[in-house]
């Protein structure tokens, strides 16, 4: 590689790094807490059997899943736009969190389903109501089941952030996009912004592992092995 | 104390438990045996509202409830006044020992932590497993998480605890621990319903015997007597075969 290469790669490193950090990070974790919040929802209201609700949340996963992401990008930034404004941050936060929602949603009902059903019996036989039951014993238990998909989830949130660009989010791609237009490096460019989400998702890998060992010690998981 | 009155429970077109009725008396220790598929896990888990049965009362307490009926308000009631022991244990595994002892404490029962800790630390140790007290039921044996679970159930100091084959799904050389703990409640004056395949539990412990076929009481009686002179032809085939097994 030329001298050239070398110093537009130096050079572009912060300005592709700093949209990142600004962008890239805040916009995946507020959109993964969101589908976290709608994941245990739409997850607890099928496992509970609450007649009225459980067609809503069948039918919301069904058009969720069976959707592209980049068109429900589209949909919601330039569709909604007409009716209200919306940064196309939050367009993407909402669309990340109702997508991301929908697959975790599937997973954490996979998740409450292995919980033993004995596990529900001794609550009751110990005195307790249902909802202590589920927030005490079966979705802790859940959780730790469900933690590798979501993490999964999530790293792969990180990657797709990338789609925004397409709806004007000045996030990491854009930024090398921007870069690229300038200098013409495409097989450089797009390749230090790829060793960044590397970067990041090694980062993420490293803190599922963390996390799990911490679950583990939580839940004596790691005595069998003992 | 504990009355039930024609019983009855299908699941599907097999009928399960085909009207059946029993007293408890304060501090009986009453065994339930019979072949299995007779019933016996059946019956203990309708009492306690596990299984919704297709007809019958129970007395409990001087309280009668509808089992058909019985609302969601009468089963937490009468479930705060009992204690169960799983075949499996049914342990949390999210808990350590101490707090599954505690969870029906400190959650079900709003008894204060620390309270709960000492009653907590107590039944433990009448199962002599004080010092597992913060270890997770996948770091004990069979025997010790089954232990665990006597002590969850004597903890809350029900007035009566039913039992579901405790020492069934234990290995050979563990029942013993179990059995043991078992004898000093039942010495102690606890009230028990034990569905059990233990011949020797049954006879050595308990005080009432129950002989359960096909959905139906056979035969029962005072223990002794029971086992010294069974009435029915089908209870003494049944003895025979076991003591032929043993």
């Amino acid at each position: 590689m030329t001298e050239r290469v070398w110093h537009i790669l130096l050079e572009s490193f912060p300005k592709i790094l700093l949209p990142g950090l600004r962008m890239t990070l805040p916009l995946t974790a507020v959109a993964f807490a969101l589908a976290m919040v709608i994941a245990v929802a739409v997850a607890l209201i099928q496992f509970a059997r609450v007649k009225a609700l459980v067609p809503l949340c069948r039918f919301y996963i069904w058009v969720i899943r069976g959707t592209p992401l980049l068109v429900q990008l589209f949909v919601v930034f330039y569709g909604f736009k007409a009716g209200m404004y919306m940064s196309p941050f939050w367009a993407a936060v909402l669309v990340f969190a109702v997508n991301e929602g929908a697959y975790c949603a599937e997973t954490m009902r996979g998740a409450l389903e292995s919980v033993p059903a004995g596990q529900i019996e001794a609550g009751y036989c110990v005195g307790m109501r249902y909802t202590q039951i589920m927030r005490r014993i079966v979705l802790p238990q859940a959780l730790r089941t469900a933690f590798p998909s979501l993490s999964n989830g999530l790293i792969s949130m990180v990657k797709d952030t990338s789609l925004t660009a397409n709806i004007t989010v000045a996030e990491m791609f854009m930024a090398t996009q921007r870069i690229n237009a300038r200098y013409y490096e495409p097989l450089a460019l797009y390749l230090e912004v790829a060793v960044i989400y590397l970067l990041f998702s090694t980062l993420l890998t490293w803190l599922q592992r963390w996390g799990e060992k911490r679950l583990n010690a939580l839940g004596g998981k790691e005595a069998r092995h003992a | 104390m504990l009355e039930v009155r024609d019983l009855r429970k299908r699941f599907g077109h097999l009928t399960v438990l085909d009207g059946v009725s029993l007293r408890v008396e304060k501090g009986d220790v009453t065994a339930v045996i019979g072949p299995s598929g007779g019933g016996k896990t059946t019956l203990l888990r309708c009492v306690n509202f596990l299984e919704k049965a297709d007809g019958g009362t129970l007395i409990f307490d001087g309280n009668s409830y509808d089992l058909r009926t019985v609302s969601k308000r009468d089963m937490a009631a009468v479930r705060m006044k009992t204690g169960f022991v799983f075949q499996n244990f049914n342990l949390f595994s999210n808990k350590t020992a101490i707090q599954n002892v505690t969870e029906g404490l400190i959650i079900a029962r709003r008894m204060p932590k620390d309270q709960a800790n000492a009653v907590a630390m107590r039944a433990l140790d009448r199962v002599g497993l004080r010092d597992r007290a913060d270890h997770y039921p996948s770091q004990l044996s069979g025997g010790q998480q089954q232990r665990v679970a006597i002590a969850r159930a004597v903890a809350t100091n029900p007035e009566i605890i039913y039992f579901d084959e405790p020492t069934s799904a234990l290995d050979p050389e563990l029942i013993g621990e179990v059995l043991a703990v078992m004898r000093d409640l039942a010495a102690s004056g606890m009230t028990m319903l034990v569905v059990t395949h233990e011949m020797r539990f049954a006879r050595e412990v308990s005080s009432r015997v129950i002989f359960m076929e096909n959905g139906g009481i056979v035969e029962q009686g005072e223990s002794r007597a029971f086992f010294a002179a069974p009435k029915e032809a089908r209870t003494q085939a049944f003895l025979r075969t076991i003591s032929a097994e043993n």
